[in-house]
This record gives structure tokens, C-alpha cells and sequence, in this order.
């Protein structure tokens, strides 16, 4: 895992070494007369895998397809491996891996004809240290298709069709890939798949890997880090563990008293106990105290920003971005 | 290895295993043989009848023009439903998201649409021999022509058809460029001369390619005397040249400008627009 740099602290420049694979300042983009994104700043060093999780319309997509090269940001500096997406050219472009959301393109191929032909576009762009593209049987070996290869791809089941799209995705052995909702539809199995598959590929050749998702529990599993954005800037990041320590939301604490349930939301969970039992004593019973975890956190901010009611409750769970 | 070179290979190979893909799918071929054998039916009526002011089969006369038509409809309207299927697809942004991939994509799909275009061109035509008299296919000055014409008619609509392409977005749309072009049949002279037609109805219909396609493809496999019941009185080969080479020059003109502004703005937000879209179409 990952140093990682406390959100507020004051960040050292990066130094201008080839291990930092993305780096974004202040990055902003403007739809007509609505802003989308308002100054993201993130970064990755090779071989990391950052989660971008944030509810829907926070601008994740956007974000990413301006690494990508595929949206033009309004302002804001942007490298991603050293270049800038808006100027990159084809042998950047070769370096790159991006998982599309499949539907039914290509559906009369076949897989091993499919991955094969999209892998010959990168031969000339093979080096001494990154061998393009990726060989099919082995590629097809790895992402578990090996006993579909000569299927029409129309024919794959969902997970299949899937674990199709990252193939296509890492069939140029990319340094940076970009997975953009990767898990949208699928069931527990082909989840829990998907994931061990992420987990192959980090591990594998120190790909970095970028992945947007609104499911808090997958970043936390697949993360080195993740970045939290919510109204178009990145409100809290760290890996996992830290975020859930910087979690310092009201507990909720729970009891029966003469058979009646009470329940009482506090930010000082210790002092309003000792109170309770001094008062009350032994007919306090069934007690309970539940510290508010990372997700109630994450779901309070994606409440908040889903009705636009603004509770506070977020704002207190991630106080410590009040002295940013 | 040189990429483009690569990518250029890449798009060929691409080309021929869509070509066997389509060639070896129901549904494809279906679409490819029922207009086919609507038309050598409709040729076969027709082939007792004579073009006004000769003894010639007229059924005999509308088999290379429809082979002109089938150059329009494989070349403009059949890129042009290929781009807009595979922008709402995700086949193109696929393409986009590979080095080179884009250019490999284009020379797959007009290997394609040429190779259909002249398979359609053989399967029309061949059935056409067993019951049509007077085409004059075992003269090699009929192989001459088809060798510009042909290629020269490609030429003049693929572009076109990149460009409707495009433009268009969603595939409903279609039908703005489809209806006019049935409305050119009628005046281009495809199924019947258009000797009697009112003169400036005669000077619309030779501004556009179709007219010319008919022509050409005519002069082909027409005896020689059959010139002199065309407007003009003459095969007209310079003109027919002029007319298609200046919509091959617009259209090269354009495509790349259109192609690279469509490509340019092709990103996975809009895929999964035009996907949510098309699901309440079907929905």
C-alpha cells in the first residue's frame, strides 16, 4: 500500500519523476453556464490503483474522459504519463488502457478474433521493457475466456462480455488504465470476479489503475486510495483505513428503559454514557453505541447532495476538510 | 513497423472478417438477397417490353441501371447506416480508445461496403444473364467501362456516405436522406428513360450522381446503338466522368473535415446517451 498525503496538509510538489503517472491541478469544466467540476487536483504514482467514487452527476465520467483525451476540460493543468490528453498523439495513446462500457459492438465477432485484431494496432509501439500487445492465449488465459475464445462476442454472458472489455482494455499492456464504472450490472459472482481480476493486474506489471465507482464497499476493496467527489471537487481522500479514522461523525447510541427503546444522536458518545448511567443505572438496558462508519459518512454526502437539503450531518461527519 | 502502415494492414484484415462475418449471418444476407430477387422479378416482367423508340428489352436496360442504383444505396446510404450503427454501438469509440485505431476503422469499412458493393453488383447481374438478351457482357469493351465505372461510382458516393454518417446521429434520422434518394429514383431515369420528363426535371436529376451511376453502368453492358435513345443522343462518357469525379472531389473534400469532428467529439458519455436513448425506443 501507499503513503498517502493527508487532504489539508500542505502538499510538497510532486518531484518531476517518471513514476508520477497522473497529475491534475485544478481542474475545471463548464457545461454552458453550469460548472461540473471546480478545481479537482489528483495525482498517482506508478502501480497505484486510485478510486474515484462519488454519487452520480459528480462529474467522475468527466473527469475521466478528460484523462483519457477524450473531453476537452475548460481550464486546469492536466499530464497524464507526462503529456497533456488534449495534445496526446497515437504513441501516447498506446500506453494508455480504457474500459468502455460495452453494449453490443463487435457482436459477430469473435472474442479471440476480436482481441487479436484490436491487438495488432499496438505492435509497433512494443518496447524492450513493455513486450505490445499482449499475446491472446495468454491474455484470454488471464481474464478467464480461454473456453470462449471462438465465441460470437453477441453470445457472451454479461460477465463474460465484461471480462471481454477489460481484455480489450489491457490488450496493449497499458501503464495507466481507466476503468469507468467497471461493475454497473452485475451480480455478486461476477463482482467478486471482476475484482480478483483488478487485484491480478495491479500486482502484475505495476499497472496504475484509475476506477470510478458509486459503490463505496468496491473502492474500499480495490483500492490503494480513494478519492471522494461530490459537487465537483475532491472532498476527502486517503486509503481506506485513513478515511474511516478521519470519520468523525455523531454516534448513535441506543438503549431500553422500562421496556421503552431510545435512541440519541451525540458527537461525544463517552460523555453523554457516563451521564446516562449516573442517571438511569441499572435500568439502563440493551445498550448500544454505533460510531458512524465510512459509508454512513459516504451515504450522508450522497444524500446531501442528491436532494440538495443540506442536514449538516456530512459536514460534520467530514469536519476535518472545514480547515482546508 | 511503421503504424500508419500497421494500422492500414490492421483495417484490410478488419474489412475481410466483417466481410465473412456479414456473409455468414442470417439476417445480413437476408437484407442482401430479398431486394435482389424483388428486383430480377421485377426485371423479369419487364422483359417483354420495349425501350420507347427501339425493339430492346426494357427489362434488358433496367438491370445495369438498378446496378447503378445498388452503387448509391451500398456506397452513400450503406457507410452512412454502418457509422450511425456503430457510433451508437460503442464500435467506433472502441476504435477511437486504440492507437491508430481510427484509421484502421475506415479502411475496414470501406474494404467492406466496396467488397458488398461488388458482390451485390455480381449476384444482380448474374441471374439477370440466364433470362435477359442483349447485355453484352462477352465483350471486353463492356469489362473496360465497368472498370472506371465502377470504382469511379464508389469514389463518388463512399464519401458522401461518411459524411451522412457523420452528421447524422440517431438512426431514426435516416429516413431525411433515404426519402429523398427514392424521390431521385423516380427522375434519375433508373426504370424508365426519362426522355419525357420536362427539362429543367431532367437538368435536377443530372446535378446528382445517381443519374450518371444509371448511365454508366448502361453504356457498359447496352449494345452501342442503344446511345441514341439516352439524353444527348450519346453514352456521354466525359460528362459522366465530370459529374461523378466533382462529387468524389466534394466529397473527399469533406469527409475528412466531418469524419474527424464527429471522432473528435465520440467519448463514452455520449455512447451511453445514444445507448439510453435506443433502449426507450425499444422499450
Amino acid at each position: 500500500m501507499t503513503a498517502v498525503e493527508l487532504a489539508g496538509a500542505t502538499r510538497a510538489p510532486d518531484p518531476p519523476d517518471s513514476d508520477v503517472v497522473l497529475d491534475v491541478r485544478d481542474l475545471r469544466m463548464r457545461y454552458g453556464t453550469v460548472d461540473v467540476l471546480h478545481g479537482v487536483d489528483l495525482t498517482a504514482r506508478r502501480g497505484e490503483v486510485l478510486a474515484l467514487l462519488g454519487p452520480n452527476g459528480a462529474g467522475k465520467t468527466t473527469t475521466i474522459e478528460i484523462l483519457e483525451g477524450f473531453r476537452l476540460p475548460s481550464a486546469g493543468a492536466v499530464q497524464v504519463l507526462g503529456t497533456d490528453p488534449a495534445r496526446g498523439d497515437e504513441r501516447w495513446r498506446a500506453r494508455l488502457g480504457v474500459v468502455l462500457q460495452s453494449w453490443r459492438d463487435h457482436g459477430k465477432w469473435r472474442v479471440r478474433e476480436l482481441l487479436r485484431h484490436l491487438g495488432d494496432f499496438y505492435a509497433p509501439y512494443s518496447t524492450d521493457r513493455i513486450p505490445r500487445p499482449w499475446p491472446v492465449d495468454d491474455l484470454l488465459a488471464t481474464v478467464g475466456l480461454t473456453a470462449h475464445a471462438d465465441t460470437r462476442v453477441a453470445r457472451l454472458s454479461g460477465g463474460q462480455r465484461r471480462r471481454l472489455d477489460v481484455a480489450v482494455g489491457i490488450v496493449g499492456r497499458p501503464e495507466l488504465l481507466f476503468l469507468d464504472e467497471p461493475t454497473v450490472g452485475f451480480d455478486p459472482a461476477a463482482r467478486r470476479e471482476f475484482h480478483e481480476l483488478v487485484h491480478r493486474l495491479a500486482d502484475l506489471d505495476e499497472t496504475t489503475i484509475l476506477l470510478t465507482t458509486h459503490d463505496l464497499a468496491e473502492a474500499e476493496k480495490l483500492a490503494d486510495r480513494i478519492l471522494i467527489l461530490a459537487g465537483g471537487r475532491i472532498i476527502a481522500e486517503g486509503s481506506p483505513d485513513q478515511l474511516a479514522r478521519r470519520v468523525a461523525g455523531d454516534a448513535e447510541v441506543r438503549w431500553t428503559r422500562d421496556g421503552e427503546r431510545y435512541v440519541h444522536a451525540t458527537a461525544d458518545a463517552t460523555g453523554f454514557l457516563r451521564d446516562l448511567l449516573r442517571e438511569h443505572g441499572d435500568r439502563v438496558r440493551e445498550l448500544e453505541v454505533r460510531r458512524a462508519s465510512l459509508e454512513d459518512a459516504y451515504l450522508a454526502l450522497v444524500h446531501e447532495e442528491e436532494t440538495g437539503i443540506r442536514t449538516g450531518r456530512a459536514e460534520r461527519v467530514w469536519q476535518q476538510e472545514g480547515n482546508r | 513497423m511503421n503504424p500508419t502502415t500497421n494500422a492500414l494492414r490492421a483495417g484490410l484484415r478488419r474489412g475481410l472478417i466483417e466481410l465473412r462475418a456479414t456473409f455468414t449471418n442470417g439476417q445480413d444476407l437476408w437484407n442482401y438477397f430479398f431486394p435482389t430477387a424483388v428486383l430480377l422479378v421485377a426485371v423479369f416482367w419487364m422483359r417483354g417490353s420495349t425501350v420507347p423508340g427501339t425493339d430492346f428489352s426494357l427489362g434488358a436496360r433496367t438491370l445495369p441501371s438498378a446496378l447503378g442504383m445498388g452503387l448509391l444505396f451500398g456506397g452513400l446510404l450503406g457507410l452512412a447506416q454502418q457509422l450511425i450503427i456503430d457510433r451508437e454501438d460503442g464500435t467506433l469509440l472502441r476504435a477511437k480508445a486504440v492507437p491508430n485505431g481510427m484509421l484502421g476503422y475506415l479502411v475496414g469499412k470501406l474494404v467492406l461496403i466496396s467488397a458488398i458493393s461488388l458482390i451485390g453488383v455480381a449476384i444482380q447481374l448474374t441471374p439477370g444473364l440466364f433470362f435477359l438478351d442483349g447485355l453484352r457482357l462477352g465483350d471486353p469493351g463492356a469489362w473496360l467501362t465497368l472498370a472506371w465505372v465502377v470504382p469511379l461510382g464508389l469514389v463518388a458516393t463512399l464519401p458522401l456516405g461518411a459524411v451522412i454518417g457523420s452528421v447524422i446521429e440517431n438512426p431514426r434520422n435516416m429516413g431525411l436522406v433515404v426519402l429523398p434518394i427514392f424521390g431521385l429514383i423516380a427522375l434519375s431515369g433508373i426504370f424508365y428513360p426519362i426522355n419525357g420528363l420536362p427539362g429543367w426535371v431532367q437538368g435536377v436529376a443530372q446535378v446528382f450522381p445517381l443519374y450518371w451511376l444509371g448511365l454508366g453502368m448502361r453504356s457498359a453492358l447496352l449494345p452501342a446503338d442503344l446511345a441514341t435513345v439516352e439524353l444527348g443522343g450519346s453514352w456521354r462518357h466525359l460528362e459522366t466522368l465530370g459529374v461523378l469525379g466533382a462529387w468524389a472531389v466534394l466529397g473527399l473534400a469533406l469527409a475528412p473535415v466531418v469524419l474527424r469532428r464527429m471522432a473528435r467529439r465520440e467519448s463514452g458519455s455520449r455512447v451511453a446517451a445514444r445507448r439510453e436513448r435506443a433502449m426507450q425506443r425499444v422499450g
